[in-house]
């Protein structure tokens, strides 16, 4: 736990120094809007160039940033003009909402095809998923952001059907070659029922490994977020991300990058820790 | 499942080979506009018709599809040659070494895909030629996606690293880079052609979604960024369904990339 922890935290302090380069690096840093106005004197204009001018290194710049994050201020939306957090506060609570009953539909559904699939051992139903899944895997997120715009169907529904063939397939290969060792064919030729060769032999094999994709799901629902808001106009983070790339606002793209980055590790983590909770019970 | 590898391969080699001969069956170039005949429907002179600006869609679709067969298998090529290079030694030299670069693969990782790209994009100049801005699409895809497959050759290239055969060639005096040229390339060359193979899909449809945002291939250039943005104008979809042929025909590609690959070769 406590390696994790710090694990986490040279993550975001790491990242963090990345952000700050980016920001350091992004065309039109260090030019304010008062270096244009008129009314200001040159002297003026010298003395607020002098402030800033700690920023022009890069490290000093980085200390700089760390502090103010540290103290709740993640700076200032260039093209929004209204404070980062502020924004960042409204939109979060959306966006996980919407990557929390994603991730919930897709779970469910990709799931439990694959359960289905492996203990019926239907090849239909294979088939017809394998098909399924095959199409959704061609189909980029801004496409089906689209089609659901275009059917006028709930923009929430999306990222389930964004997560759910990645669950489905990786489950599915899980669950199958869980199903084929030796113990869990011998517990089938004893007569054991579908349900409790499931509950007792295939999933507790399959379960670290699908604990360990939980993780990974919430980074491609977070991702997915960007098209979805995008498109079906729905004001979450991901509007905002997009948003701020249209008019190169840096500094508020990098502030939602190590948010939603900060979110994907704890989430990864989580599972991490309950993954290896479940191991050692097991053993 | 040998049949269908067969036909995606042979679906690929004719999308291509239509694609490098754009300039012979297209009507016109990409970016010509027949003015007079804006969003026309399909006829013997328009194969699909025209778009609102009076382009020839087939014509938009063949170089577009021809840039995006062309780009995401070079964009693919660097990936897994950064992922060798990174992964490789990382595997190979172990230790600390190993770990270090490990660890900042770990964290490129984390960065979420999409939000990283639109990131690095947003830094890069806006006022650029289409061709140009093509090339920065494709590179920062190529730049930014070795991560995942750097992951899976370092595992493979520390396995490769501890085989008795490497011990061998070590105690029979070969080191350094021969070790590396003769010994571990040539046994990652299967999981480098895996992590190619998986990486051109991927980037196609990365370049999609970034192309439908807007943060893509500019105009007039055609991508399948461009050319799937044109399902935006929804009222008309329904009555001109050949609009979809965009579409239809990046989900064949799509799906025969990843046909390409057999089960074996695929990871879980």
């Amino acid at each position: 736990m406590p390696k994790l922890a710090v694990k986490i935290l040279i993550t975001v302090l790491l990242g963090g120094f990345l952000g700050a380069t980016l920001v350091r690096l992004a065309p039109g840093f260090g030019v304010d809007e008062e270096d244009l106005d008129s009314r200001l004197s040159s002297g003026s204009r010298q003395a607020l160039r002098e402030t800033r001018a700690g920023d022009g290194n890069l490290f000093v710049f980085y200390f700089h940033y760390l502090n103010r994050m540290l103290h709740g201020d993640l700076g200032n939306s260039r093209t929004l003009q209204r404070p980062v957090l502020q924004l960042v506060a409204e939109r979060l609570p959306e966006t996980l909402r919407s990557v929390a009953l994603g991730l919930a539909l897709g779970w469910s559904a990709g799931f439990l095809l694959a359960v289905a699939i492996v203990m019926s051992r239907a090849w239909y139903l294979d088939l017809l998923g394998s098909l399924l899944v095959g199409v959704l895997l061609c189909l980029p997120a801004a496409v089906l952001a689209l089609l659901f715009v275009l059917a006028q169907a709930p923009a929430r529904l999306l990222l389930g059907l964004v997560v759910f063939p990645k669950i489905f397939r990786y489950s599915r290969n899980l669950l199958s070659r869980s199903s084929a060792l030796p113990h869990v064919l011998t517990a089938r030729a004893k007569g054991l029922g579908n349900m409790r060769v499931l509950v007792w032999h295939i999933l507790p094999t399959a379960a670290p490994q699908l604990l360990a994709l939980l993780g990974v799901t919430v980074s491609f629902a977070f991702t997915a977020a960007i098209p979805m808001e995008a498109l079906c106009d729905l004001p979450g983070i991901g509007q905002l991300a997009w948003k701020a790339a249209l008019g190169r606002d840096v500094a508020l793209l990098v502030n939602l990058t190590m948010i939603v980055t900060l979110v994907t590790l704890i989430a990864n983590s989580a599972s991490d820790i309950v993954g290896r909770t479940f191991r050692t019970s097991e053993a | 499942m040998k049949w269908a590898r067969t036909v995606a391969i042979a679906f690929l080699l004719a999308v291509s080979a239509a694609c490098l001969l754009a300039k012979v069956l297209a009507p016109a170039s990409y970016a010509h506009q027949f003015r007079e005949e804006p969003n026309a429907a399909p006829s013997r002179q328009h194969l699909l018709g025209t778009d609102d600006l009076g382009r020839d869609r087939f014509a938009r679709v063949l170089y577009g599809t021809r840039v995006s067969l062309l780009l995401a298998p070079a964009a693919a090529l660097l990936s897994s040659l950064l992922a060798a290079f990174i992964g490789g030694i990382a595997g190979f030299a172990g230790g600390r070494v190993g770990r270090c670069v490990m660890a900042g693969t770990d964290l490129f990782l984390s960065l979420p895909w999409l939000f990283l790209l639109i990131t690095v994009r947003a830094l890069l100049p806006l006022n650029v030629s289409p061709m140009v801005s093509v090339l920065i699409t494709f590179a920062m895809l190529g730049c930014l996606g070795w991560a995942g497959a750097a992951r899976i050759i370092c595992t493979d290239a520390r396995s490769i690293a501890q085989s008795d055969f490497i011990l061998l060639a070590r105690a029979s005096g070969s080191s350094g880079f021969r070790l590396l040229w003769r010994h571990l390339v040539p046994n990652l060359k299967p999981v480098l052609y895996a992590q190619f193979w998986i990486s051109v899909p991927v980037f196609i449809l990365t370049e999609a979604n970034l192309g439908i945002l807007g943060l893509g291939v500019a105009e007039p250039l055609p991508s399948w960024g461009s050319l799937l943005r044109e399902l935006e104008s929804f009222s008309t979809v329904s009555s001109q369904a050949w609009q979809l042929v965009p579409l239809i025909l990046f989900i064949l590609v799509v799906s025969s990339f990843h046909l390409v690959l057999s089960k074996e070769e695929l990871p879980v």
